[in-house]
């Protein structure tokens, strides 16, 4: 129990996502290659630069009763239904505690967003102009604290191990399931709920990314909008949803008998030093992730078939992330296939790394890697990296491993890393 | 036009079934907010300040902690009801 340095592995996933509201419509979207992007039909919409986002496919008001909901922030409701299903899938029927299946005090939860409870803090902004102090909720505090998505799912699955909210704009979700594996490997939980959420697409944070220029303006071409590695890429488009994993110490998999997906291996961390949001153009940060990643694990760069990109569609970014890997695994990037799930989901933020670490699990247990949509010309600048291109990739038998990058406004670089065995 | 005890009972019913899930039905009188309606300290804000709204009627906070049942609410609405 005290052991610092136990294998993890992953026991359940959970997504709610603009391709489907649970794991199953959600995988079969990305294998399929459909777009989850659409315009954005709210009247507030018709003033903005960008008119269209990849919006959840299932609103979270079908699943969650009302009197709950209303003391929800949105991203805590995408973060508590993607938990509910990894729970499920676990194999756990009730909270920690009521069963004997988890031990509470050795069960943790770690749940991250980009941007925290937004849409609460705006909407009841306007609350206090329009209708007065009083009329405010008294809900608002818990609903946008950052920490909030977390303490709603610690709260559900009645954690007591210790539960965390770590915050790195874009690498969110990843750092959470990097920390949830940190804190099994170290001993300080037997299982974690480990994941990212995000609910971003209101009037101010699209007005305020879209004048950053991040942002694509292709709002003619929603489905056709979210381009990685493609030469006329112009922005991501903002997405909305959660992804969940139950991390869980392979002993205490074992003892109940769950059924393992993978291996959660572990993390590479890293800061640019360079810019508050513009990527390092070589992508020496992103490799200095890569390198810790070889350092921290045992992964070798001959085991990694398959890398879920970070690639937002972004001039820059998308290429500073291939020149990394090919800095760091050389002649080994070549039997990496490489996709950007995220043209297909767009850009969930924090959200990312919880929903785009399911689809690198689903892509080592079903051995096929979704493909990346929409490259009609290929950068050649991308040429340094074989990128997986409008149909999914089957992926080689044996022992494969699989990574999730994901990075943040910031420069936080996460790399997570998973194994399947045999 | 002051509201009678029927209707203030009645509206209360409305916000509690809105704002915590319970049937209208359930709502009476002897029932108390926190453990029989599933009415929390926060939500009990949120039934203070509709029944404000519905009854055009003043609740200070101070006042709010004798609110126990849904008798109490409906006869301090009763007695303060502009």
């Amino acid at each position: 129990m005290s052991s610092t340095n136990r294998t993890v592995v992953v026991t359940g996933i959970g997504a709610t996502t603009p391709l489907g509201g649970d794991v199953a419509s959600t995988w079969e979207g990305l294998i399929a290659g459909r777009s989850g992007v659409g315009p954005l039909e709210q009247d507030w919409a018709a003033e903005m630069p960008v008119r269209i986002a990849a919006q959840i496919a299932v609103e979270p008001g079908k699943i969650i009763p009302r009197p709950q909901a209303r003391r929800l922030d949105r991203s805590a409701q995408f973060a508590l239904i993607a938990t509910q299903e990894a729970w499920k899938d676990a194999g756990f029927t009730a909270k920690a505690g009521e069963d004997g299946s988890v031990d509470p005090d050795r069960l943790g939860a770690v749940i991250a967003s980009g941007i925290g409870g937004v849409t609460t803090l705006l909407d009841q902004y306007d609350v206090l102009r329009d209708k007065g102090v009083r009329r405010v909720s008294p809900h608002t505090v818990p609903m946008l604290m950052p920490n909030g998505p977390s303490a709603n799912v610690g709260l559900y699955v009645n954690a007591r191990a210790g539960v965390h909210t770590p915050v790195s704009a874009c690498a969110s979700g990843a750092e959470a399931i990097g920390y949830g594996i940190e804190m099994i490997r170290t001993g300080r939980a037997d299982v974690v709920v480990a994941g990212g959420t995000e609910a971003a697409i209101h009037p101010l944070p699209i007005a305020a990314f879209g004048n950053m220029m991040a942002m694509s303006k292709n709002n003619d071409d929603p489905q056709g909008a979210s381009r990685p590695f493609d030469v006329d890429r112009n922005g991501f488009v903002l997405g909305e949803g959660a992804g969940v994993v139950v991390l869980e110490s392979q002993e205490h998999a074992r003892a109940r008998g769950a059924a393992i997906y993978a291996e959660a291996v572990g993390q590479g961390i890293s800061a640019d030093g360079h810019d508050i949001v513009q990527p390092e153009p070589e992508g020496n940060g992103i490799a200095h992730a890569l390198q810790n990643l070889l350092q921290n694990t045992d992964v070798r760069p001959s085991e990694i078939v398959h890398a879920n990109a970070h690639a937002t569609s972004t001039p820059a970014g998308d290429i500073a992330e291939l020149k990394a890997l090919r800095k760091v695994f050389g002649d080994e990037t070549d039997h990496i296939a490489v996709a950007s799930t995220k043209s297909m989901t767009g850009h969930l933020l924090g959200g990312a790394g919880g929903i785009e670490s399911v689809a690198t699990i689903l892509a080592l247990k079903n051995r096929l890697a979704p493909p990346t949509i929409n490259i009609t010309t290929l950068d050649p600048e991308a040429g340094v990296a074989d990128i997986i291109r409008d149909k999914p990739r089957p992926l080689p038998q044996g022992p494969i491993t699989a990574i999730n990058d994901s990075f943040g406004f910031g420069g936080h670089n996460v790399v997570l890393a998973f194994r399947l065995d045999g | 036009m002051a509201a009678t005890q029927e209707e203030i009972v009645a509206g209360l019913a409305e916000i509690v079934n809105e704002i915590a899930g319970i049937p209208v039905e359930d709502v009476q009188m002897d029932k108390s907010f926190t453990d029989d309606l599933d009415v929390d300290s926060l939500s009990m804000v949120e039934v203070v300040v509709a029944a404000e709204e519905r009854f055009d009627v003043k609740i200070p906070d101070d006042d709010v902690k004798n609110l126990k049942t849904v008798g109490d609410a409906t006869d301090y609405i009763l007695k303060h009801q502009s």
